[in-house]
């Protein structure tokens, strides 16, 4: 497989920025054990979910950006931020649903993107509206491959195939 | 601007609501009947989208009336008297070229009247409509490359496909009406104008028919009511089935 570049968008570097100038660093790396429970090898700050991490007096504010509309992993992703700031010992929270700006593949993070393509996902690619022709295929990394379904297991992926391994995959789709 | 009272916005957000989960039920219908495995998927995953916008249209028409209700109440606890949905969204889910065509002709509608509606003064309106906008591009994609392999395709799924055009022609015209409410929140800057919609949805949906080989059909018959509460029989129909788990067991979460 080629060497990947991970571009960094501005998008995810202002994400960045809010995390690593934050008063409360240790938070934001506690939410990092927090999965998205469809792809579990992505956490939920890789995926652009996790937006807000502040403190005010004793409570903490956690503000999170749904992927889709009908995304179903946002109740347990709620459930499962609760859990791990309650056995951290943090009891006064609040977990806010962000609806605008919305969420954007641009937010996912340079790491997420590789350890998505491991999983054997291929990362979304920075291009119109999914217009993009050339998916590169996480398995052998050509790029002779056929969108087969706009629409794959989830509404965040489409099915695609490759033309050189014949393997089928998940891209996941820009948006 | 016009000064425009919470209870019209409310109201405005549930017909949206309406619209988005009457939709989004009659494309769930297909689960596990779809042509194939990747279509069945891909028809589940459009009708969580239109669930999901529901939910926060709903959300927010709960927030604005501050009376105890949820989003569940709305969608659940309302008849079909109470439902102001377009009545194109309700028509039973018909063959799968109804199906799509339909889809085609609402795809359209959306992504013009999301446009609109990311400009409203309204925030929490303007966010829905940004994050709707890009699910419905995706749709109307898939929608659109639908039509065209079903008219190009056989003489059954062509003739299926016009079949289909005829018979929901006279729904569209619904999409570009403006009532009183919709009047008066698109003058403060809130609501989308409707009526602004028709001429570009018009064009879109003829060239993508031309290219289809198919034939818009003449303006011969209207039908509409939806927005105030008058329904075809298929409505009630659809909300019993819809409705019946939470009705027989209220307040029941999962
Ligand atoms: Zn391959």
């Amino acid at each position: 497989m080629t060497d990947i570049i991970p571009l960094v968008s501005a998008a995810y570097s202002d994400r960045l920025s809010r995390r690593t100038e934050s008063a409360i660093p240790e938070v934001w790396n506690l939410l990092d054990e927090v999965k998205d429970p469809e792809i579990p090898a992505l956490s939920i700050w890789d995926l652009g979910v996790l937006n807000g991490v502040e403190q005010q007096d004793d409570e903490i504010f956690i503000s999170i950006t749904p992927t889709y509309s009908g995304c179903p992993a946002m109740g347990t992703i709620s459930d499962d931020i609760g859990r791990v700031l309650s056995q951290s010992g943090y009891s006064r929270f609040s977990i806010k649903l962000l609806l605008a700006p919305a969420w954007t593949t641009d937010w996912m993070s340079p790491e997420g993107r590789i350890k998505l393509r491991e999983y054997g996902i291929a990362p979304p690619e920075n291009c119109q509206q999914g217009a993009c022709q050339k998916i590169a295929c996480p398995h052998c990394g050509s790029t002779n491959t056929e969108t087969i379904s706009e629409f794959g297991s989830t509404a965040c992926k489409a099915l695609h195939r490759c033309q050189d391994c014949d393997e089928p995959f998940d891209y996941f789709k820009s948006i | 601007m016009a000064e425009v009272n919470k209870q019209a916005i409310q109201d405005y957000a549930t017909r949206l609501g309406d619209d988005a989960v009457v939709i989004g039920h009659r494309v769930s219908e297909w689960c596990s009947k779809g042509p194939f495995l990747e279509e069945d998927l891909a028809l589940q995953n459009v009708a969580l989208d239109f669930i999901g916008r529901a939910r926060m249209f709903y959300s927010y028409a709960a927030e604005l009336a501050n009376d105890g209700r949820k989003e569940d109440d709305f969608a659940y606890m309302r008849d079909h008297r109470e439902y102001q949905n377009l009545l194109l969204m309700e028509l039973p889910r018909g063959d799968f070229a109804y199906t799509m065509v339909r889809q085609l002709l609402v795809d359209v509608f959306n992504l013009y009247y999301l446009e609109q509606l990311q400009q409203s003064s309204d925030e929490t309106l303007s966010a829905i409509a940004g994050k709707a906008i890009k699910e419905t591009r995706y749709h109307l994609r898939r929608s659109s490359e639908w039509v065209l392999r079903l008219g190009l395709g056989t003489e059954e799924s062509k003739k299926r496909a016009q079949t289909a055009l005829d018979d929901l022609w006279g729904f569209t015209h619904e999409m570009f009406d403006l009532d009183a409410l919709e009047q008066q929140l698109a003058d403060a800057g809130i609501g989308v104008d409707n009526t602004s919609l028709q001429a570009a949805w018009t064009t879109q949906v003829k060239s993508i028919l031309e290219e289809a080989t198919l034939i818009p059909p003449e303006d011969e018959w209207k039908v509409k009511g939806g927005r105030e509460g008058y329904h075809t029989e298929f409505l009630g129909q659809m909300l019993n089935e819809m409705q019946c788990v939470h009705r027989a067991n209220p307040g029941l979460e999962w």
